[in-house]
């Protein structure tokens, strides 16, 4: 079941629309270029938890 | 020849190029086997890479030096849309953590060295194997051509013209593939990787310092794109579905490729190939990163000839010149290793799938690690007298169209590591129909890679290469059903 977080990258960056705007900034960068930068550290983040569940697995 | 050539930035490249050169010769007593005639050793490395070492192969191998060069260019001439290469190298690791480790148990256990040989282990088809084969070797020519676009563009801004030094280092990048095998780009790669990692944080670190900060890039970036009417700093309304389908598509067909499956199969165990996921997302950062350079190059006011000259014009602008040739060597270094790789998967598909089945079935493993040799000279001169004879246009549509073909071998090679269901004339008769559909598609709408579909509601375009894929997988289920039902009903009329 831990496998499953490994679709949320998919659906995070898959629905455009709802990150598709300027505002908020952070440190300059609009919305739209720190919300898929920031999910390049989660989605490893997420791997990483998947990882510990599945590496004794071969 | 040696017009306008900054003795410091050239003296920078050349000693570079000369010391991986050394690199790519030494290679071969690198970890040394006990003979480098047998395509496990010459062509996959011995299949002992540990993490590291394929952090730095893969990373070095998937993110080129022609995408060091097109996507600033592409996030230069039309804004957003051209970040699309930022979620599909996210999504593409999730997919890699999740079936690349079942692949290489598979090649692994059963002594598999391409994507024809799992197929035909599999499914135990000729025909599919050819398919599979042809498509990754045909996928492959015109993305090499590519990584020479992007060595010519490096080259170039270094003051260097003529076609001379561009067949220099390519002859030089084919003599000791030949001679050292994966070995060699796997050890270029961690200077390569050194290069580019410390290209880019300079550039993300002094770049905006000089310019005003981010948020000036952004504000001239939009400023850039209103002035010029077209493009802009989000997408447009007809942009979103092209984005998410285009990033979706890439990191679909990215890991069926020759290059990137070699550097999979290479690697030392699944762990291996799963740490990898959690890791190579660093050079997405870095990647991202990078494309901002297509917006730095807006708030540098830079006046270019050609889109894809934004990065070496902005590190020529806003450097001392030892650090452009530093940058430049970066990028044509850049460009060696992925060809390298390219062109030893290339030969692998050759050597396995078509001359040990339909020429020499008895031929010896060292035999084939010599067709291996020769192929992937073969396929490196091939690239660059398409690159020296044909318009560059050509090359990037073939590598557009690339891309399409190679997503086609997805169902025949991934399905079958879950699903015992589908028979090979399903999947054959899916590839053909995906890869003859989506090529007309492409074909028609003038070689771009969307297709518009009305769905009544307005317009929609979408990636030709999902398309071609959906397609594809209809096919195969459709006649996979029909095929199932022959036999039964031909055992029921029997029995009346």
């Amino acid at each position: 079941m831990v496998r499953l977080l490994l679709l949320l990258p998919f659906i995070g960056l898959m629905i455009v629309p709802f990150y598709n705007i300027r505002e908020p900034h952070l440190f300059g960068f609009p919305f739209f270029y720190w919300y898929q930068l920031a999910w390049v550290p989660l989605t490893s983040l997420l791997t990483y938890i998947v990882y510990r569940s599945v590496r004794r697995a071969d | 020849m040696l017009t306008n050539v900054d003795s410091a930035a050239f003296a920078v490249f050349l000693a570079l190029f000369i010391l991986v050169t050394g690199m790519g010769f030494v290679a071969s007593r690198w970890r040394k086997p006990e003979t480098l005639a047998h395509l496990d050793e010459w062509g996959l490395g011995g299949r002992k890479f540990g993490t590291w070492i394929t952090w730095f192969l893969v990373g070095g191998d998937f993110y080129t030096a022609y995408t060091v060069i097109a996507v600033p260019a592409l996030v230069y001439a039309v804004g957003a849309y051209g970040f699309f290469a930022l979620p599909y190298t996210i999504i593409v690791y999730p997919f890699v953590f999740a079936v690349m480790p079942v692949l290489w148990k598979v090649a692994k256990e059963r002594g598999y060295v391409t994507a024809g040989d799992v197929v035909r282990g599999a499914y135990g088809s000729r025909g599919l194997e050819l398919a599979v084969a042809a498509t990754g070797v045909l996928a492959t020519m015109p993305y090499i051509a590519l990584q020479l676009i992007g060595m010519e563009v490096a080259i170039k801004a270094l003051g260097l013209h003529g076609e001379v030094p561009l067949v220099l280092a390519f002859l030089v990048l084919a003599l000791y593939t030949y001679s050292s095998g994966l070995r060699a780009p796997a050890l270029i790669a961690f200077v390569k990787d050194i290069m580019i990692y410390i290209v880019v944080i300079a550039a993300i670190a002094i770049v905006p310092s000089k310019l005003g900060g981010y948020g000036a890039i952004f504000t001239a970036a939009d400023a850039a794109f209103a002035a010029k009417g077209a493009g802009g700093i989000l997408l447009s309304p007809a942009q979103i579905v092209p984005y998410a389908s285009l990033a979706l598509g890439s990191a679909l067909a990215a890991f069926m490729y020759p290059h990137t499956l070699t550097g999979i199969f290479a690697s030392s165990g699944g762990n291996t190939i799963r740490k990898n996921a959690m890791m190579l997302p660093a050079y997405t950062l870095l990647l991202g990163l990078l494309a901002l350079l297509g917006y730095m190059g807006h708030a540098a006011g830079l006046k270019l000839a050609s889109n894809n000259d934004v990065v070496p014009e902005l590190f020529k602008t806003l450097f001392p010149s030892w650090f452009a040739g530093f940058a430049f060597a970066a990028i044509a270094i850049g460009a060696l290793v992925p060809a390298a790789v390219m062109s030893i998967g290339a030969a692998n598909l050759f050597t396995r799938n078509f001359w040990k089945v339909w020429v020499d079935p008895k031929v010896t493993p060292a035999g084939e690690a010599k067709v291996a040799k020769i192929t992937s000279m073969l396929v490196k001169v091939g690239a660059l007298l398409a690159i020296l004879l044909m318009p560059t246009q050509f090359a990037l549509d073939l590598q557009l169209l690339g891309g399409l073909w190679i997503l086609q071998t997805l169902p025949a090679l991934v399905f079958g590591l879950y699903l015992n269901w589908f028979s090979s004339p399903a999947l054959l008769a899916g590839w053909a129909v995906g890869l003859a559909g989506g090529s007309w598609l492409a074909w028609s709408d003038g070689l771009k890679p969307l297709h518009s579909i009305d769905f009544g509601a307005g317009k929609v375009a979408i990636y030709t290469g999902l398309l071609a894929l959906a397609l594809n997988i209809v096919v195969a289920v459709v006649v996979n059903l029909a095929l199932k039902r022959m036999p039964q009903q031909r055992l029921s009329r029997e029995a009346a």
